[in-house]
C-alpha cells in the first residue's frame, strides 16, 4: 500500500496457524517483519495485540492487529489486491473454499486428539481422522474437477495454504506413530495436492524439517498424556 | 440481480444458525422461499444440498447450495451488493467483525443443553466469555450501540442477536437472569436496540415454544441408551 506500510507477523515456528499467515504473505510478495514468539513467555506486544485469545498468529498492519489465521488470510487478500489472489473472485466458489476451510477446524481438532491420546482413545481418534479425510478427499473433487494444478503458474491460495499447514508434514506423525495415514490408495487427490504444493518455493521456505516436527509432536504428546505411574 | 433469481432457504424455526440468513435476507429486502425442515426427518433436498453436515441453514441460489451460516452471510453480502451492506467496506473493520462473529460461538447453546453441575460450570464459562465480549465490543461501538433506524443490522448484529436475542428463554432454563445490565451494559443495550428492528419480530422464535423445545432436547439427552 503506502511506502510507509508496516507489516509485522507474530508467529511461532511450530504453529501451523502461524504458517498460514507467513505463507500467504510470501505468496503475495508482501514484505514483512517476522517476530518469533516464545509461547511459554509471550511478549507484551502479543498480549496487547490479541488480549482475547493471546495466541499466534497476529498480523500487525500499520500498528493495527488482526488475529485468527482465517481472518488474517481474508484481510491479506483484501488489502493487497494485486495477483496472485488467495480466494476466487466468484462468490459461489469463494463460499465453497470458505466451507472447506471451515471443515479444517474439526479436522485439526481430531488430528490433535490423535496426537495426544493413546490406546483405544487414539484408535478412535485415528478412525475419525481417516473418515474426515475421506470426506475431504471427496469434497476436493469438486474444488479440483480437473485434478490438482501444478502451482507453477497458479500460486497456492487460501484453501491450499489451510490444508498444507495441516498435512504438509504428515510424514512426522507417520514416523512418530509408525504408520502411514495419508496413503495414495485411499487419498489420491490429497496426496497429489500435498506433493504438488511441496514443489512450490514459498512452501519450501515455510516447511519445517521432518525431524523437528517429530520432536514437536513428541513434546506436545508428553505434555498431554497422563504421567506414567 | 436478474428476474430469474431463485432463492430458497432451508431452515428450522428454533435454530439460531438458520435465523441468521433469514434475518440477513429480510434486512436486504431479498425475496426468498423458506423451507422449514423437520430435523428428525430431513428432506431429500437438504441431504443432497448439504451432504457433509446435513444441517440447516442451507441457502440455495439458482440451484446452487451454500452451507454454514457465516459463509451464507458473506455470500449474501457479495451477491446482493445494494445497501444495506452486512459487512463494513474497510478491510480492518471487516476483520474485526469476523473476529467477533467467530468469538460468539455457541457456548450459550452448550450451556442451555447441559445439566446440573455441568450446567453451572458451562454457565460460568459463558459469563466470563461475555465479560470479554463486553470489554472488546467497546472497540466496535466506540460511541455506544446505534439505534438501528437508519443503519440496518449487519453481520455481527445478526450473529449476536441469533444467540442472545432469546436470552429470556435461556434465563428460564437457567432459572436466573444472566444478561444483566449491571454486568453487561453494552450487550444489554445492543440486544434491546436490535429488538426494536421490525424484521426481528419475523425471525425470533416464540419464547415459550423455544423453552419447550429445549426442555424436550434436554430430556431426550438424559435418557440412558437402551441396554
Amino acid at each position: 500500500m503506502g511506502e510507509e506500510s508496516s507489516v509485522k507477523l507474530h508467529g511461532f515456528w511450530a504453529s501451523p496457524y502461524a504458517m498460514r499467515a507467513v505463507l500467504a504473505l510470501k505468496v503475495k510478495g508482501v514484505e514483512f517483519e517476522y517476530i518469533e514468539e516464545d509461547l511459554f513467555n509471550k511478549s507484551e506486544l502479543l498480549l496487547k495485540y490479541n488480549p482475547v485469545h493471546k495466541k499466534v498468529p497476529v498480523l500487525v498492519h500499520n500498528g493495527k492487529p488482526i488475529a485468527e489465521s482465517l481472518v488474517i488470510l481474508e484481510y491479506i487478500d483484501q488489502v493487497w489486491t494485486d495477483p496472485p489472489h488467495l480466494l476466487p473472485k466468484d462468490p459461489y466458489l469463494r463460499s465453497k473454499h470458505r466451507f472447506w476451510a471451515a471443515f479444517s477446524i474439526p479436522l485439526s481438532e481430531t488430528m490433535m486428539r490423535y496426537v495426544v491420546t493413546e490406546g483405544e482413545e487414539q484408535m478412535n481418534a485415528q478412525n475419525e481422522l481417516l473418515e474426515k479425510m475421506d470426506v475431504l478427499e471427496q469434497g476436493m473433487k469438486e474444488i479440483f474437477p480437473n485434478g490438482i494444478p501444478s502451482f507453477q503458474e497458479d500460486k497456492p491460495g487460501y484453501l491450499d495454504i489451510v490444508f498444507y499447514s495441516l498435512f504438509g508434514t504428515h510424514e512426522a506423525a507417520e514416523e512418530l506413530f509408525g504408520e502411514k495415514f495419508l496413503t495414495v490408495e485411499r487419498y489420491p487427490l490429497l496426496v497429489s495436492w500435498v506433493n504438488a504444493l511441496k514443489e512450490v518455493p514459498e512452501v519450501q521456505q515455510v516447511t519445517l524439517p521432518i525431524p523437528k516436527v517429530v520432536k514437536t509432536l513428541q513434546f506436545i504428546r508428553q505434555r498431554h498424556l497422563p504421567p506414567k505411574a | 440481480m436478474t428476474e430469474e433469481n431463485s432463492v430458497k432457504l432451508h431452515g428450522f424455526w428454533a435454530s439460531p444458525f438458520a435465523m441468521r440468513p433469514v434475518f440477513a435476507l429480510k434486512v436486504k429486502g431479498i425475496d426468498f422461499e423458506y423451507i422449514e425442515e423437520d430435523l428428525s426427518n430431513k428432506s431429500e433436498s437438504l441431504l443432497k444440498y448439504n451432504p457433509v453436515h446435513k444441517k440447516v441453514p442451507v441457502l440455495v441460489h439458482n440451484g446452487k447450495p451454500i452451507s454454514e451460516s457465516l459463509i451464507i452471510l458473506e455470500y449474501i453480502d457479495e451477491i446482493w451488493t445494494d445497501p444495506p451492506h452486512l459487512l463494513p467496506k474497510d478491510p480492518y473493520l471487516r476483520a474485526k467483525h469476523r473476529f467477533w462473529a467467530d468469538f460468539f460461538d455457541p457456548t450459550i447453546l452448550k450451556t442451555l443443553l447441559a445439566e446440573g453441575e455441568a450446567q453451572k460450570m458451562v454457565l460460568d464459562e459463558l459469563l466470563e466469555k461475555m465479560d470479554v465480549a463486553e470489554e472488546g465490543l467497546k472497540e466496535i461501538f466506540p460511541n455506544g450501540v446505534p439505534p438501528f433506524e437508519e443503519q440496518k443490522p449487519g453481520y455481527l448484529d445478526i450473529v449476536f442477536y441469533s444467540l442472545y436475542g432469546t436470552h429470556e428463554a435461556a434465563e428460564l432454563i437457567f432459572g436466573k437472569k444472566f444478561l444483566t445490565v449491571e454486568r453487561y451494559p453494552l450487550l444489554v443495550s445492543w440486544v434491546n436496540a436490535l429488538k426494536q428492528v421490525p424484521e426481528v419480530n419475523e425471525v425470533t422464535p416464540s419464547i415459550p415454544k423455544f423453552v419447550e423445545l429445549l426442555h424436550s432436547i434436554i430430556r431426550q439427552r438424559s435418557v440412558p441408551p437402551k441396554a
